[in-house]
């Protein structure tokens, strides 16, 4: 025989599908609110998304290379995916500075601290924009004003967003429209909430996501903010306010849907989902900050471990009697 | 809709590159090499020696123990020795070996074509006849055709299943012989029926082979006891527990047997080795292949004695392909890699499969990133994931606690995993490592 027969054991065929696929899938779903933010915040979103990206990728390398001496593995794309889903929690004015150093402490921190992809026990895109959040309140909230592609980048005009409107007394809330279609104040790739869904429907086509973290996350909220609206309409908005402003949308689409960090099996993806649309309503309501999903999706990253090992997949033949 | 079953399974391409081929009979080889372990359970008894002039047909090897199967002489000819030879485990392991001359058979087999559908026979009887046979089930898991014949006593079998899914990728030999022994086909699902004293049989085709169920479908006409059950394409329906699931919505307990819910289920080819056997007094010593791959240059059924080597059938076929890199018996999902092409076909080679060299190489592993595909692919419900995990750092007691042996081993959770993951590789020790602790626990 010409060449050495290969034994392995079966099977011996695969799908094809790679973490590679998975990550370039979701960035493709990214596509669609990253063009509103274009066109709504125009240079800004463009250079903190350029410098997220590009400083994600390099810590990444940088880490593996010379701090673990190991293979990199920035080529799988989950690098380039954390510095978009960085960049689109932020405020389209942001300093580069802060954008380099958010980017540090969520590769850096949040995910190679934990040994990598797949380790990380917390979505490291959230940690480092909290990180900012806590660390520079007055520049992680001052909210650049939709326009048309506008050219400004630091020193672009200032207002409030929905949710901060709704917080303290109720102000001049967005029209309906503009809260759809994403011209509102708010970290720039949250707000085109018709193109989130856009880029959720390219994840269910793509199998990439099941449809149970996102719906059942944002039903949730809706439920939640529903009842207290109906109880006090004066004081608390609306559900469809809380549905279609602020970060839901995408966190829910693309940050609590993250592989490594929520829970695997369908019924586990239930109560974590249940759970981060409950704190993020409590926060939403009741707490000091205007916006709760960050830190909802963080706790609940926090009780994925116990999730998996407590709700478990519905085994074949689990309730069939012994014959 | 169509019927399937209920918990994961995925849907690879089918590539039946030999559709509709007719089953061709490869020529009788000059020697053959008959393995006396061919089946799950004790090995056969050897009961020729060497010089031993043989028909095709003769009894060569008794059955070990009640869960073995007796071996039959494929061909005409003197025996050379009885020694080790490599099979498709890889293993050395008894053989006997057969200088082939003539092709004589057995006087008291009927090679008369002609469809026989009357049968007198008691149950037993049928049942001493498919052992005497030495009848193992043809779709690749080879356990004696007559123990699953008998269940245990207080168990009443109420269905028969007829498994013709043929889910496995590439391989059609049961689609071909649905299409060209279908009579045939019928009266040995009968004969199980009477065997096993059930009035009912469903056998379920994968909705691929359209025609095989319309083929079918029209013969049944004349049983109308036996049904036949168009399924939705997914494997591993083919596995016993899905396929039951798929027919009549039962789900076994772990570690029960189908009986508990009253179906015994048979594999197609079986049926037609049934049939031979009992209406033919044939004994199981040739069986129908797949021979395929993308590069062979004329993937086909073909008809073959027990023992025939491999290398015969992919000659037959156009000979081996410059870029080999695996070849396997049986199929992709399910299949054992073949150490070279000398190994003999057995009475559970469904298919000789040949692979390049590209498709042979699995890719490099990552870390897994806990996405979930294996838990959804997965037919038994399990978490390939951590059961891979808990395997790999021999934690035998977690292992057990999480059901490592409820998995079938049919390959799914690899085959989903973009990370790679060889998580059946690490399933399949860790099962095997906690079906022996197991074992000596209960003893």
């Amino acid at each position: 025989m010409a060449n050495q027969l290969t034994i392995s054991p079966s099977p011996h065929i695969h799908s094809g599908d790679s973490v590679e696929k998975k990550m370039y899938g979701v960035l493709i779903a990214l596509i669609p609110a990253f063009i509103v933010s274009l066109v709504y915040f125009g240079l800004g979103a463009l250079i903190i998304t350029a410098v997220s990206v590009l400083s994600c990728v390099l810590f990444e390398y940088l880490i593996q290379k010379y701090l673990i001496n190991g293979r990199t593995t920035v080529g799988d794309g989950s690098a380039i995916l954390t510095g978009v889903l960085l960049a689109f929690n932020l405020p389209s004015n942001l300093p580069v500075w802060i954008v380099i150093l958010g980017a540090l402490v969520a590769i850096g921190i949040g995910k190679m601290s934990f040994g990598g992809l797949g380790n990380n026990i917390f979505n490291p895109a959230l940690i480092g924009r909290v990180f900012l959040l806590i660390s520079f309140p007055a520049q992680m909230t001052s909210w650049p004003q939709p326009g048309f592609f506008p050219l400004e980048y630091a020193d672009a005009a200032t207002g409030a967003t929905t949710l901060s409107l709704i917080k303290g007394h109720f102000g001049e809330l967005p029209a309906t429209s503009a809260m759809v279609l994403g011209k509102m104040g708010g970290s720039f790739g949250e707000v085109g909430s018709l193109a989130l869904i856009a880029g959720f429907c390219y994840l269910l086509w793509k199998k990439i996501i099941s449809w149970h973290i996102p719906v059942i996350m944002i039903l949730t909220v809706a439920a939640f903010t529903g009842i207290m609206h109906a109880i006090h309409p004066s004081q608390y908005a609306d559900p469809f306010v809380h549905v279609f402003s602020g970060g839901l949308l995408l966190g829910a689409i693309f940050m609590a849907t993250d592989y490594v960090t929520s829970p695997m099996s369908k019924k586990g993806m239930v109560v974590y989902a249940t759970g981060i649309g409950i704190l993020t309503s409590i926060i939403r309501l009741f707490g000091a900050y205007p916006e709760g999903v960050s830190f909802a999706i963080l706790i609940m990253n926090a009780f994925t471990p116990l999730i998996n090992a407590y709700i478990k997949p519905k085994r074949f033949g689990k309730e069939a009697k012994n014959g | 809709m169509l019927k399937t079953f209920r918990i994961g399974g995925i849907h690879p391409p089918g590539n039946k590159l030999s559709v509709h081929r007719t089953i061709e009979v490869i020529p009788v080889p000059q020697q053959v090499v008959v393995p006396l372990s061919q089946h799950i359970g004790a090995p056969a008894t050897v009961v020729v020696a060497k010089g031993d002039a043989v028909k095709a047909g003769s009894l060569l090897a008794k059955a070990g123990s009640f869960v073995s199967a007796n071996i039959h002489s494929p061909v005409s000819g003197t025996v050379v020795k009885i020694d080790d030879a490599v099979d498709a485990s890889g293993y050395k392991r008894p053989a006997v070996f057969i200088a082939v001359e003539g092709d004589v058979w057995e006087e008291s087999i009927d090679r008369d074509s002609t469809l026989k559908k009357n049968c007198e026979l008691s149950s037993k009887e049928i049942i001493d006849k498919i052992a005497e046979a030495g009848i193992v089930g043809m779709g690749g898991a080879t356990f004696p055709t007559h123990v699953k014949l008998s269940p245990p006593a207080g168990m009443k079998a109420e269905i028969l299943l007829i498994n013709a899914a043929e889910c496995e990728p590439y391989l059609t030999s049961d689609h071909q012989l649905m299409m060209e022994k279908g009579e045939e086909i019928l009266v040995g699902i009968s004969l199980l029926m009477r065997a096993i004293g059930v009035n009912k049989a469903a056998v379920g085709i994968e909705n691929n082979k359209q025609d095989a169920i319309r083929h079918l479908t029209a013969l049944a006409k004349e049983y109308p006891n036996i049904a036949v059950v168009p399924l939705k394409v997914q494997y591993p329906q083919g596995g016993e527990k899905q396929l039951i699931d798929a027919v009549i919505g039962k789900q076994i307990a772990s570690g029960a047997l189908p009986i508990s819910v009253g179906a015994v289920v048979q594999n197609i080819g079986t049926a037609f080795a049934v049939y031979e056997a009992v209406q033919k007094n044939k004994p199981l010593f040739e069986r129908v292949v797949t021979v395929t791959g993308k590069q062979l240059a004329q993937p086909r059924n073909v008809l073959a004695r027990i023992g025939t080597p491999v290398s015969a059938l992919i000659e037959f076929a156009g000979g081996l392909p410059d870029d080999t890199g695996k070849i396997i018996s049986g199929g992709p999902m399910m299949g054992k890699a073949l150490v070279d092409t000398s190994v003999p076909v057995t009475k559970g080679t469904s298919g000789i499969l040949i692979l390049s060299e590209p498709e042979s190489k699995r890719k490099e592993m990552r870390n897994c990133i806990r996405c979930s595909k294996c838990l959804q692919a997965c037919p038994m419900g399990l978490e390939p994931n951590l059961l891979a995990t808990v395997s790999e750092f021999e934690d035998w007691e977690k292992a057990e606690q999480i059901h490592i042996t409820d998995c079938l081993e049919c390959g799914c959770c690899n085959y989903v995993c973009p990370a790679n993951r060889p998580l059946l590789d690490y399933v399949r020790m860790g099962k095997g490592k906690v079906t022996r602790i197991i074992q000596s626990r209960n003893n």
